[in-house]
């Protein structure tokens, strides 16, 4: 055995003995450290905050102080760091790897947006300040608003939404303000949605008052163009339409589509969650569309976040851009300014979605990744967000079964034929996924398709991580063919938890901790 | 391009693979008068990082920033301050770029900082539970009057006259596609308790803001026994949760749901977002049933060990479709992490003492601008944020205080329109305000008059 000269061995001398095998006593499993809840290991006494004394003053709180305990837990800083920390690593993200969630675009996430969206000028300025001290953030948004409407050929953009569904709720807000002023309110109430569509689609036409009736999908993926025209009529609010569809797909007839919803007095609502695939190659414009919302949280890149804060501005056509939401922009003389009112307004706002002037943060990082891609970049950005999907297509096919024929756009959609005797689900192959070192893909979305996986890469995974992740998934599907189960029914092994009860937590709901 | 990775190699590579012969035959079903040839008009080509770092930072410097100035707006957006390693925490990787928890195997830390964060909310409002946050305080307000009219079957909704005037711009606007029955009282200062005068058995719910616009704190407790004796909800609403360390919770007071900004803790102003919208309610099925948004839950895996997951998701629009409770489908989530990382950092000490801090620096400027020549607080009570009657235009003063560099407050009528409350100023004070802020805004206060 090779010591060192104070007899230290310098080669491991173990047996071998099975890592997984090893309990340890502390519940840490090397680097993966163990952590209760923050209410478990803060108390009401910690405190990592240092504040300067409260001066002398008679208290002006109309006798409603509080006297009872909040029970809140504090920390301290060094304790706070560690608990955060150790709670961080046990997340995916795509900082870590590639995170092929179709219809959600995770794409990397530039750090020059973070730091410039923590500019003072942007990120400490309030919201209801002279408008003459914050003409820097205004004028970003109108530059923001010339990069959306340049991108899309639309005329007008409201800002204000929140986050995508936001969005969709704003533009059928407009169209919804735009039949009420036509007369109609009482008479159009169908909204057109395709089986394949997000469930925001629906959920949103029916928030703004409309009745849903379903498009079946072709056997190409598409929207049946015969239902369709069996479909459209006179009480035809709009079509929801999402393009490229949910199933990766592009909508051929799009065209024709909008020329029916039209004829017929409808608006043409577009879903525009897979902007990514088609900036720069076409304009929404010239597709048809009167509104559209964008998910700057997906096609310009700023971060998931766990979960939000999105942003959602909606590009309008002409034919409904006078009903846009307070506040939104106009020229200035020189500068900018925002009208607030939905009474001190010359156009014919359906109202007002939220407090202020929306997502400001996410403005700025969107607009960043858009000036730092540029016209050429952007273009490039699609092309490749295609490329790579269908270079996964192609490697897959053999393997996994695509849920149609021929090429797809920024997403490869498979169904779960290729499992078929296997004992093997689309959830236990997407567990598996987990154990190889990858976030499964968007599973059983959209519902059109038999346990439908559904794969968008985007155009930030190179050649050399798209193969490695081909190989896994190639290798997990001659895996489950041979009739080795095990490998996918118990995963995953190797993630921080075993698969969850999901149907304990809803049944008996903890929604939070209490003592004891 | 430094964020594409692909080189011309690998592209002729892999079109070669997928077996066509240029990146266009992969846009083939883009109808041809719909495709774009060369490239986007109207906007220039790529930049390097240091080209758009420039831009921005002029862009930026166009901009009076708070810090850069003695600063006193509120009205919704308060400016606190976010200790430093709040921002490093949230800005970890495995945090930022997440994607929303639904595999909870691998995003346990997600996962749990929700579950935390539901916890916190529940107890700082006094209620039993809290979902995984919504947009921000108006919009959470406005799920709320949805929630209750829901849980009641009942349409008719009355907001108070103190109810900030966007928020209930848009509860308004949310209710368009339904056909609810909208009571707005008229805007007025210590007018809230009138709220009980329109209660009726139709009544779904009054929608309460304590403190109020005006800064006003308002004994929530007679109007939730009204309301229930009715059988409506009392929703109350919050703009300023710091005050929540020194207040009566609402839940202590009766209130069925509470809606509210949780901007003022962890979130810098940002121009009105993101911020972070709070929705607590009881403890009870049919509520709980009829909540909008996320629930993270507690649940066990496979080998018996705690983990947490979203759950009841069965509200949902992914799920329900068209019968969702909300056509909802993000929460605030890196918000709500820095808004749980300073509330951990504070713990009950801390956040009592920062509230009390703000209460206190608050109380002695109002006794200052009080003593001016033509300047009068109107409040009884007031956490905060009070308002004061100056002699003159407000709108006109703001500026002109904002000429010689204070952001001294915001005139009513910004909010409420030109012609309503033109001569009152509502004016914030934070822990971040200084003595010599207050010196500078009295003295910019005087020369305004």
């Amino acid at each position: 055995m090779a010591m060192n000269s104070t007899g230290r061995p310098t080669a491991p001398t173990g047996d071998g003995a099975r890592a997984e095998d090893l309990k340890t006593f502390s519940g840490s499993r090397g680097l993966m450290q163990q952590e209760p809840l923050l209410h478990e290991v803060g108390a009401p006494e910690k405190c990592g905050v240092d504040l300067p004394c409260v001066p002398k003053h008679t208290s002006r709180l109309g006798g409603l102080e509080r006297e009872e305990v909040i029970g809140l837990p504090g920390l301290s800083e060094p304790e706070a760091l560690r608990h955060y920390v150790r709670l961080s690593q046990r997340n995916y993200a795509i900082d870590l790897g590639l995170y092929p969630l179709g219809s959600c675009t995770m794409k990397h996430n530039p750090r020059l947006n973070e730091k410039l969206a923590r500019l003072p000028g942007f990120a400490d300025v309030h919201p209801l300040q002279p408008q003459s001290t914050v003409q820097g953030a205004l004028g970003l948004m109108a530059e923001l608003s010339h990069w959306l409407m340049a991108i899309t050929g639309m005329d007008a953009v409201a800002l204000s939404p929140k986050a995508g569904a936001h969005g969709e709720w704003c533009g059928m807000m407009c169209v919804r303000a735009a039949i009420e002023e036509r007369g109609e309110l009482d008479t159009r109430r169908r909204v057109l949605v395709p089986q394949s569509a997000h469930g925001t689609n629906p959920a949103t036409a029916a928030a703004c008052g409309f009745e849903i009736d379903e498009l079946p999908a072709d056997a190409t993926g598409r929207v049946d163009m015969d239902a369709l025209r069996s479909k459209i009529g006179p009480d035809v609010a709009a079509i929801m339409l999402t393009n490229p569809n949910t199933c990766g797909l592009f909508e051929r007839d799009i065209r024709e589509i909008s020329d029916l919803v039209h004829d017929a007095g409808g608006y043409f609502y577009c879903d525009g969650a897979n902007l990514n695939a088609i900036m720069g190659k076409t304009r929404v414009r010239d597709l048809g569309v009167d509104a559209m919302h964008i998910n700057l949280h997906k096609t310009f890149s700023t971060p998931h976040g766990g979960g939000g804060p999105g942003a959602g501005p909606v590009v309008l056509s002409d034919r409904l851009s006078t009903y846009a939401p307070v506040p939104y922009l106009v020229r200035d003389g020189e500068g900018w300014a925002l009208v607030e009112e939905v009474a001190q307004a010359k156009a014919k706002p359906f109202g007002r979605m939220s407090a202020f002037h929306g997502q400001m943060g996410m403005f700025v990082r969107a607009l960043a990744y858009m000036m730092s891609h540029g016209a050429d970049g952007l273009r490039q950005v699609s092309e490749d967000a295609v490329l790579n999907a269908n270079y996964l297509l192609a490697r897959l096919s053999d393997e996994m079964s695509p849920a149609y024929d021929g090429l797809c756009m920024h997403e490869a959609l498979f169904d779960d034929a290729f499992l078929k005797d296997t004992g093997v689900t689309t959830l236990d192959f997407a567990k598996a996924m987990i154990d190889e070192g990858y976030h499964p893909m968007t599973m059983y979305f959209p519902l059109v398709v038999h346990g439908a996986m559904l794969i968008e890469p985007t155009e930030t995974e190179s050649r050399e991580s798209l193969n490695r992740f081909a190989d896994s998934l190639i290798s997990l599907a001659k895996l489950a063919k041979s009739g080795d189960t095990s490998r996918f029914t118990n995963a995953p092994t190797l993630a921080p938890l075993r698969r969850l009860d999901e149907t304990r937590a809803a049944r008996t709901p903890v929604l939070r901790w209490r003592e004891g | 391009m430094r964020y594409l990775p692909l080189n011309e190699d690998d592209r002729v590579a892999m079109l070669a693979r997928i077996g066509v012969s240029s990146i266009d035959d992969l846009f083939a079903d883009i109808p041809a008068r719909a495709r774009l040839d060369g490239l986007i008009e109207g906007l220039p080509t790529h930049a390097s990082e240091m080209a758009v770092e420039r831009h921005f930072t002029d862009l930026s410097r166009q901009s009076l920033s708070a810090g850069d100035a003695p600063f006193f707006c509120g009205g919704g957006a308060y400016r606190h301050h976010v200790p430093a390693s709040v921002d490093h925490l949230i800005q970890r990787s495995e945090f930022l770029t997440a994607y929303t928890p639904y595999q909870p195997e691998i995003a346990q830390g997600t996962l749990q900082t929700l579950f935390e964060f539901q916890t916190q909310v529940a107890q700082l409002t006094g209620m039993d539970v809290a979902n995984a946050s919504l947009y921000d305080g108006s919009t959470a307000t406005a799920e709320a009057v949805h929630m209750a009219a829901r849980i009641t079957r009942r349409r008719k909704c009355v907001l108070a006259p103190g109810l900030h005037p966007h928020y209930a711009q848009t509860v308004q606007t949310a209710v368009q596609g339904e056909t609810m029955d909208m009571h707005t009282m008229n805007a007025a200062m210590g007018a809230d308790a009138n709220v009980v005068d329109a209660l009726d058995d139709q009544t779904a719910c009054i929608v309460v803001q304590s403190p109020n616009i005006f800064g006003e704190l308002v004994d929530l407790e007679p109007l939730a026994e009204a309301a229930h004796a009715v059988g409506a909800l009392l929703i109350a609403v919050t703009t300023e949760v710091v005050a929540l360390g020194l207040v009566k919770s609402p839940g202590e007071m009766g209130a069925d749901i509470v809606a509210a900004e949780g901007q003022s803790i962890g979130n810098g102003l940002s121009f009105g977002g993101p911020y972070v919208g709070l929705l607590a309610c009881r403890n009870d099925r049919k509520f709980i049933r009829q909540v909008p948004g996320r629930f993270a839950g507690e649940t066990v895996d496979e080998e018996g060990q705690r983990g947490f997951v979203l759950t009841l998701s069965t509200r949902e629009q992914h799920i329900r479709r068209e019968k969702a409770t909300s056509n909802i489908c993000t929460n605030s989530g890196l918000c709500t992490l820095a808004f749980t990382i300073h509330l951990a950092l504070l713990g009950e000490k801390g956040l009592r003492k920062l509230a009390a801090l703000n209460h206190g620096r608050a109380c002695v400027l109002a006794d200052r601008l009080d003593a001016l020549d033509g300047v009068e607080v109107l409040n009884q009570s007031f956490f905060n944020e009070f308002a004061v009657r100056v002699r003159g235009n407000a709108a006109q003063i703001v500026e002109d205080m904002a000429k010689v560099g204070v952001l001294g407050g915001i005139p009513a009528a910004r909010l409420f329109g030109a012609g309503h409350f033109d001569d009152v100023l509502m004016v914030a004070v934070t822990e971040t305000n200084t003595d010599d802020d207050f010196d500078a805004l009295v003295a910019a206060l005087r020369e305004a008059i």
